[in-house]
C-alpha cells in the first residue's frame, strides 16, 4: 500500500548556524559534495520515496535557491499537479516576518489546507543522509502516531538547538529534552525529519496560533509529550548534521571515504541542477589524489584530499590540500592552499600561500580576490 | 497573425554508420558517445539553438530507440517549445503510400508536410555525423545576401583526401559552377560539409521532381544538387574555417576524441560563448583515489579511478581499479577496467568489462590499429585483444 504524502522543506531554519556560508543564501542552497546544494538531499529523498509535491518554505536570501530549483525539472518535479511549490513569506496576518518553525507553519496553512494528501513529511536542510521516507510514513500509520520524529544516535557536539528523545521499546516517546547537556554521551537526537497527518498538523498549527505559541519544540512537543502519541523512528545509516562550519568541513571530507560515498550517493540518484559543463580536463603534469572533482574543472597542479566543485581551475605548480573549493574558483600558478574553504568564484592570485587547520579551516568569502 | 519560423532545420540521423562496426550495433551513428560526455548529435542540435534556430526535425530510421530516448522532449538543448522545438521524424505510413527513407533527399521529401507547418522561408539540412561548432545564422545571412537558391557550407581539405568528399568547384565570389561527388581525380580541395540552406519553395519543387525521377538515387549530393546546378539555379559555397571532423570511421572517431587533449587542444568543449548542450547523466563528482595517476585526460562525473590514466577520455561512471592502465583510449559510460588490466589505443563502448590482467590493444599501433569493443562484453582474465581487433561479444582469448 502506498500512502499519499506531501513534502515540506524548511529552507532557512538553520541559517544562523553557518553564518559564513549563509550570508548570501539560505541553508538550503549551501553548496555541498562537489556539485550539490543541501536542499538536494531532502528533495532527492522525497522524490525517491515517491513524493511528487514538495512545498519549500523560504524566508529571506532565497534568490540563489530560486535559481537552483527553477522549474523543478531536474528533480522530475516540474508537474502540472504539485511538483515544487515555493512558499515565500506571507505577511498578511502580521507585519513582521516569522522566526520560528511554528510561525513558518502557520504561514503555509493555506498550502496545507489546499493539498489532498493524507500525510506530510517535514524536513530541514541541515542533514545529509539517504532515507526512505515512505517507510517512516508506514511506521507512523501502523503505530497510529500523532507525530513521528526521526532520530539518530549521536553525541551532541555543538551548542545549536537540539532535541533528545527517549523512545521506549516500541518507539513511543514519553519524554524529551530540549538542548541536552554536551557531555560526550550518545543520545537519540532528533534529526529534523517529521511525519504527521496533514489534518492533524493543520489543527496543531491553528490551536498554537490561538494560544500564541511560538516554539514547536517547547510549546507543542514538550508540553504534550504525555498526551500525544509521539513516536521516534530510528535512523542508523550515515547521517551528517551540518550545524557549524567545522561540521560542514568534517562531513564534506567524509565523502572521500568510499563507503560514505556509497551510502550518500547510492545508485546515483541524488538529483541536482544540471549545468552544461564539459568533463574535467586533467593536463599533463597534474597530480590528483583522494579527491572528489566535479565537471568543468581544469587541473594543471596538485590536488590532494580535497573537494572541487564545478568549473574550478588549478594552475601549474599550485598545491591544493584538504580544501573545499566551490564553483568557479580560480587558483593561479604556484599557489599553496591547505585546509581552506573557499566560497564560489574566489580568485587566488599566483604565488599566494594560505592555510587553516582542520579544526578551524580558513574561510574565503564569495567572489573574493586574494 | 501567421505563426511561422524563418528557418527550419532538418537533421539527417538515419545513417547506420557501418564503418563504426561494433559501436553502432545497437545505436544510430548520431547517438554514438564522444568527448567523455556527449553524443555526436549534441553538436548539430547545440549549433541550432546557439544559432537561434529552434525548430529541428530529426530524421531517424536505423536503430532509433536510443536516439529517441536521448532526444526526448528536447529540453537539454532548450528545444522543448510550444511552437517548434525538436521533433523526431521516423518514416510513417501515409494514406497513399508508405516506405522507408530511401536516401537523404527522400527522407526530407517525405517530411515536406512537417516543414510546411512552420511556413519557413529557408530550410537548413544537416547531417548527424560531424563534430564542429558553427553559427548557422551567419551562413543564413550569407545565403540571403548572395540571393542564392542553395548555399553549401564548404571547408578546405588536404587534396589527398579530397576524393572522399563532394567537391565544390567555385568562382571567386563563391558561386558553384561544378559539383563532383567523391571524384577519383579531384579538381579542387573545397569539400562540401553536408550542410545546406535552401529557399524552402525551391527545395520543395526539386524534391518533388526528384521523387518522380525513377533513375534518381534520392540523394542530395548525387541527385538534387546536380539537378539544381544543371537547371541553372544559383548555388553558392559558404566557407567555414573552424574545426570540423567527420567521425564516420573508427580512426576518425578516435582521433576526434584525442583532439580534445594535449597542451593546446585542437577543439574545446568548455566554450562559454558556444556551449555544447547534452542530456546530463545523474552522477556524483568523479573520485580519484590515493593510487590514481591521471594526466592529459578528460574524466566525466561518476568515475572512480584508482589506476593510471594517460591521454584518454572516460565517460560517466567508468571504474578503473588499482594497477590498471588506460592509455590513448576512449572508454564509454559504465565500463570497468579491473586490477592489472591494460587498455591501449582502444575504443570501449558502454558497459564493457576488462577483467584482471587482460590486455587490449597496443600503444604503438597508432590511428590505424584501434581496437574496438562493443557494448556489454567482457574480456576475460589474461586474454589479449590484438591491436585493431573488433569485438562484439565476450572474448576469452585467441583459441577460436
Amino acid at each position: 500500500m502506498s500512502y499519499s504524502t506531501v513534502g515540506v522543506i524548511f529552507s532557512n531554519i538553520h541559517d544562523e548556524e553557518i553564518p559564513e556560508l549563509s550570508k548570501h543564501r539560505t541553508m538550503a542552497s549551501i553548496p555541498f559534495g562537489g556539485r550539490y546544494r543541501l536542499v538536494d538531499f531532502p528533495l532527492s529523498n522525497m522524490v525517491n520515496s515517491g513524493i511528487t509535491t514538495v512545498g519549500i518554505v523560504t524566508k529571506n536570501n532565497y534568490q540563489s535557491l530560486l535559481q537552483h530549483l527553477s522549474s523543478g525539472k531536474d528533480w522530475d518535479l516540474a508537474r502540472k499537479d504539485g511538483g515544487i511549490i515555493l512558499l515565500p513569506p506571507y505577511s498578511n496576518e502580521s507585519d513582521k516576518p516569522y522566526f520560528s518553525r511554528l510561525e513558518a507553519l502557520f504561514s503555509i496553512k493555506s498550502f496545507l489546507e489546499h493539498r489532498k494528501e493524507d500525510f506530510v513529511v517535514l524536513c530541514d536542510c541541515d542533514g545529509v543522509l539517504r532515507i526512505d521516507l515512505s517507510k517512516i510514513v508506514r511506521f507512523h500509520d501502523e503505530n497510529k502516531a500523532d507525530i513521528t520524529m526521526v532520530y539518530h544516535e549521536a553525541e551532541r557536539i555543538s551548542s545549536s538547538y537540539s532535541i533528545a528523545l527517549s523512545p521506549d521499546k516500541i518507539g513511543r516517546i514519553k519524554s524529551l529534552k530540549i538542548d541536552p547537556a554536551v557531555n560526550g554521551e550518545l543520545l537519540p537526537l532528533y534529526i529534523n525529519i517529521m511525519v504527521v497527518r496533514r489534518e492533524y498538523l493543520i489543527d496543531l498549527v491553528e490551536n498554537a496560533s490561538q494560544y500564541g505559541y511560538t516554539s514547536f519544540g517547547r510549546d507543542i512537543l514538550a508540553k504534550n509529550v504525555d498526551t500525544m502519541r509521539i513516536f521516534g523512528y530510528p535512523f542508523s545509516g550515515y547521517y551528517a548534521g551540518i550545524d557549524s562550519l567545522q561540521a560542514y568541513f568534517k562531513h564534506s571530507m567524509e565523502l572521500l571515504n568510499g563507503s560514505v560515498r556509497g551510502e550518500v550517493f547510492g545508485s546515483h540518484d541524488v538529483y541536482t541542477k544540471v549545468r552544461d559543463s564539459a568533463p574535467t580536463l586533467y593536463k599533463a603534469g597534474a597530480t590528483v589524489k583522494n579527491s572528489l572533482i566535479s565537471d568543468g574543472c581544469l587541473i594543471e597542479g596538485t590536488v590532494e584530499n580535497s573537494i572541487l566543485f564545478r568549473g574550478v581551475k588549478v594552475g601549474k605548480g599550485s598545491v591544493v590540500r584538504n580544501c573545499i573549493l566551490m564553483q568557479d574558483c580560480l587558483i593561479g600558478m604556484g599557489v599553496w592552499l591547505e585546509s581552506v574553504i573557499s566560497d564560489k568564484g574566489a580568485v587566488i592570485r599566483d604565488g599566494r600561500h594560505l592555510a587553516g587547520c582542520e579544526a578551524l579551516p580558513y574561510f574565503i568569502g564569495k567572489g573574493r580576490m586574494l | 497573425m501567421l505563426r511561422k519560423k524563418e528557418c527550419v532545420a532538418m537533421l539527417l540521423a538515419g545513417g547506420q554508420g557501418s564503418r563504426l562496426y561494433a559501436l553502432t550495433n545497437e545505436v544510430a551513428k548520431p547517438a554514438v558517445a564522444y568527448g567523455a560526455k556527449y553524443r555526436i548529435i549534441d553538436f548539430p542540435l547545440s549549433n541550432c539553438i546557439n544559432s537561434g534556430i529552434d525548430t529541428v526535425g530529426v530524421l531517424t530510421q536505423y536503430e532509433p530507440l536510443e536516439l529517441n530516448e536521448y532526444i526526448g522532449n528536447g529540453q537539454p538543448w532548450d528545444l522543448d517549445r510550444a511552437f517548434g522545438g525538436v521533433h523526431i521524424l521516423p518514416p510513417y505510413q501515409a494514406k497513399k503510400k508508405s516506405s522507408w527513407y530511401e536516401g537523404t533527399a527522400n527522407a526530407v521529401y517525405q517530411n515536406i508536410g512537417f516543414m510546411k507547418t512552420y511556413s519557413p522561408d529557408y530550410i537548413l539540412v544537416l547531417s548527424g555525423d560531424h563534430i564542429y561548432k558553427m553559427d548557422y545564422s551567419k551562413m543564413l545571412e550569407a545565403h540571403i545576401k548572395t540571393g542564392a537558391d542553395c548555399t553549401i557550407a564548404a571547408i578546405e581539405v588536404p587534396i589527398k583526401d579530397a576524393s572522399r568528399f563532394g567537391i565544390l568547384n567555385v568562382r571567386g565570389d563563391g558561386l558553384i559552377y561544378e559539383f563532383e561527388e567523391k571524384p577519383k581525380v579531384p579538381k579542387g580541395d573545397l569539400a562540401s560539409m553536408g550542410i545546406y540552406i535552401f529557399d524552402a519553395e525551391t527545395l520543395y519543387r526539386y524534391l518533388e521532381a526528384d521523387d518522380k525521377d525513377p533513375r534518381s538515387s534520392k540523394d542530395f549530393g548525387k541527385d538534387v544538387l546536380p539537378a539544381m546546378l544543371r537547371a541553372g539555379e544559383k548555388l553558392y559555397s559558404y566557407r567555414f574555417s573552424g574545426y570540423w571532423k567527420d567521425v564516420g570511421t573508427v580512426s576518425s572517431l578516435w582521433q576526434a576524441n584525442m583532439d580534445l587533449l594535449g597542451d593546446e587542444p585542437l577543439f574545446s568543449l568548455e566554450d562559454p560563448d558556444w556551449r555544447i548542450h547534452s542530456r546530463s547523466p545523474i552522477a556524483p563528482p568523479e573520485y580519484l583515489g590515493r593510487s590514481a595517476k591521471v594526466e592529459n585526460s578528460l574524466i566525466a562525473l561518476g568515475c572512480e579511478i584508482d589506476g593510471t590514466i594517460e591521454d584518454s577520455l572516460l565517460s560517466t561512471g567508468v571504474k578503473v581499479e588499482e594497477g590498471a592502465l588506460v592509455r590513448g583510449s576512449v572508454v564509454m559510460a559504465g565500463s570497468i577496467i579491473k586490477r592489472g588490466a591494460v587498455v591501449e589505443n582502444a575504443i570501449l563502448a558502454e558497459n564493457v568489462t576488462i577483467r584482471e590482467g587482460a590486455r587490449v590493444g597496443e600503444r604503438k599501433a597508432g590511428t590505424g590499429g584501434i581496437a574496438v569493443l562493443g557494448r556489454n562484453l567482457s574480456v576475460y582474465s589474461g586474454a589479449k585483444v590484438a591491436a585493431g581487433k573488433i569485438l562484439d561479444g565476450d572474448y576469452k582469448g585467441d583459441e577460436e
